[in-house]
């Protein structure tokens, strides 16, 4: 392994880094906002706005995220959607998410004992109060973990991006091969990278998580 | 008008799951004061009835009444809601498996309706939950969470909670059911002390010596219907229908 040449290149590939970081958390926030709409959507007492919600959800499940990005990115200017690839790829990958981070919500909500909601609605509270003062807190805690496990698998899923040419790790990797000819240490060093990330998040839901439960 | 009224009355209470009739034409009514054990075997209707009276399990048709105002009064659906809200907080309801909040203390789950709907004082609701909690013997624990309880004292508090509303009406829906035969008195005791105190109270139970005890009226259900309605003198020593004997008989041997 060429340590010398990893040395040398590893700013640049920081500063990608930097970028998988930022695509990261845009697409996280949209997917968590996407996520709880979705989620109300399918939870909705109108027949029309839960039939929206599943037809969102199966949508970006149903089809690949390559092919969403590149519907956007390629096919947008099409029909009148001028992004730039970072926009692109945030949207993108941030609607793809919310999808399941949709599920995921939906999951948590509705897997809180029925009977928790019936108390509270004996006692006079309202629908809306009892959703906010009781099923939801219940809720939280027990999406916080699965929620973890989606927001992983998306920051795995900024690599897509590279192929709209963002110059994130994974494009950063491809392009320096292209003059180095060296794929295992590019490849290598990207990789220590994402498990960087990873980790980190990974160390934040957990911690969120024992945060929640504790309360 | 409403003097004649029953305090609390059920006309012509129908439900149907699909073509499973649940309930057929149940009419009752129940004075103020008085304290009403529903009987009967599993399947019988018993708690289809009695969270109809709350319009929890909504009837099929039927009318439900509480001191002159109808529960389940059809209304459109936003004023329907502000409606049975209101109705409810008049209507305590105790359930088998407490349904305590976890995610909060004894004192939060006891404060959280008045504080929301009665818009009262943090230091009132303090004032109100140390009173109930007391009533209860719970006083101890106010600070604890459900978690850290009994199920004898998980229930304690669940009734707490809902006289904490100040009800005119309670329900109990197989109360001490759920818990361990050492917890049940305590339960008992709570349920007794609420019934010197003069609570109406509709309780479904399967406990026939506690029944006998605190009741004025035992109400015997099966498939649906009324079979048979009286004091506990009558029902539970002379019963005039079959089906009444055959389920105490039953009961009877069940419980030795
Ligand atoms: N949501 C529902 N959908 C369909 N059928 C139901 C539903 N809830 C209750 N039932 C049926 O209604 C009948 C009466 O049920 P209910 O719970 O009122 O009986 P119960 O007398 O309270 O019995 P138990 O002593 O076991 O609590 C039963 O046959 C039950 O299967
Ligand atoms: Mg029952």
């Amino acid at each position: 392994m060429d340590v010398e040449l990893i040395l040398k290149v590893y700013p640049y590939f920081l500063k990608a880094a930097w970028i998988t970081v930022e695509l990261s958390v845009l697409t996280t926030v949209l997917g968590l906002i996407c996520g709880a709409l979705g989620a109300a959507a399918r939870l909705s007492r109108f027949a029309i706005v839960r039939f929206l919600g599943a037809a969102y959800v199966s949508v970006f499940r149903g089809t690949p995220a390559l092919i969403q990005l590149f519907l956007l990115y390629f096919g947008g200017p099409q029909i009148g959607i001028q992004l730039d690839a970072f926009c692109a790829g945030v949207i993108g990958l941030g609607l793809n998410i919310g999808a399941y981070m949709t599920e995921t919500m939906r999951g948590a909500i509705i897997s809180v004992d029925e009977g928790q909601g019936e108390a509270a609605r004996t006692l006079g509270l309202s629908r809306a109060q009892s959703f906010r003062k009781v099923v939801l807190p219940q809720a939280m805690r027990l999406m916080i973990r699965p929620l973890g496990v989606n927001i992983n698998a998306q920051i795995k899923g900024t690599a897509l991006v590279s192929a709209i040419s963002v110059v994130e790790l994974t494009y950063t990797a491809q392009r320096y091969i292209g003059s180095t000819y060296k794929p295992f240490e590019m490849f290598f060093l990207a990789g220590i990278l994402y498990l960087a990330i990873i980790t980190i998040t990974g160390k934040g839901v957990a911690y969120l998580d024992r945060r929640v439960r504790l309360q | 008008m409403t003097q004649t009224h029953p305090f609390v009355e059920i006309r012509h209470a129908q439900k149907s799951y699909g073509k499973l009739e649940v309930l057929k034409d149940i009419s009752l009514s129940v004075e103020r004061g008085q304290i009403v054990a529903i009987i009967g075997p599993s399947g019988s209707g018993k708690s289809t009835l009695l969270r109809a009276i709350n319009d929890l399990d909504p009837l099929t048709s039927g009318e439900v009444w509480l001191d002159g105002l109808q529960v389940n009064k059809s209304l459109p659906h936003r004023q329907y809601e502000n409606h049975i809200n209101e109705m409810r907080q008049q209507i305590g309801m105790v359930f088998q498996h407490f349904n305590l909040f976890p995610h909060l203390t004894v004192r939060e789950n006891v404060t959280m309706a008045p504080k929301l709907l009665k818009k009262i004082s943090d230091k009132e609701a303090d004032a109100l939950a140390e009173e109930q909690l007391d009533h209860v013997g719970m006083l101890e624990r106010i600070d604890y969470y459900p978690s850290q309880l009994s199920g004898g004292q998980k229930q304690r508090v669940a009734i707490a909670r809902a006289l904490a509303m100040k009800p005119k009406l309670m329900l109990f829906d197989e109360a001490t059911s759920a818990l361990d035969p050492e917890l049940v008195e305590e339960v008992n005791l709570v349920m007794k002390k609420l019934a010197e105190e003069h609570m109406t109270m509709i309780i479904v139970t399967h406990e026939m010596d506690f029944a006998a005890s605190v009741c004025d009226r035992v109400i015997f259900m099966d498939k649906g219907l009324v079979v048979e309605e009286g004091p506990p003198e009558l029902v539970f020593k002379n019963p005039t229908q079959e089906r009444t004997q055959v389920f105490l008989r039953k009961h009877l041997e069940g419980a030795k």
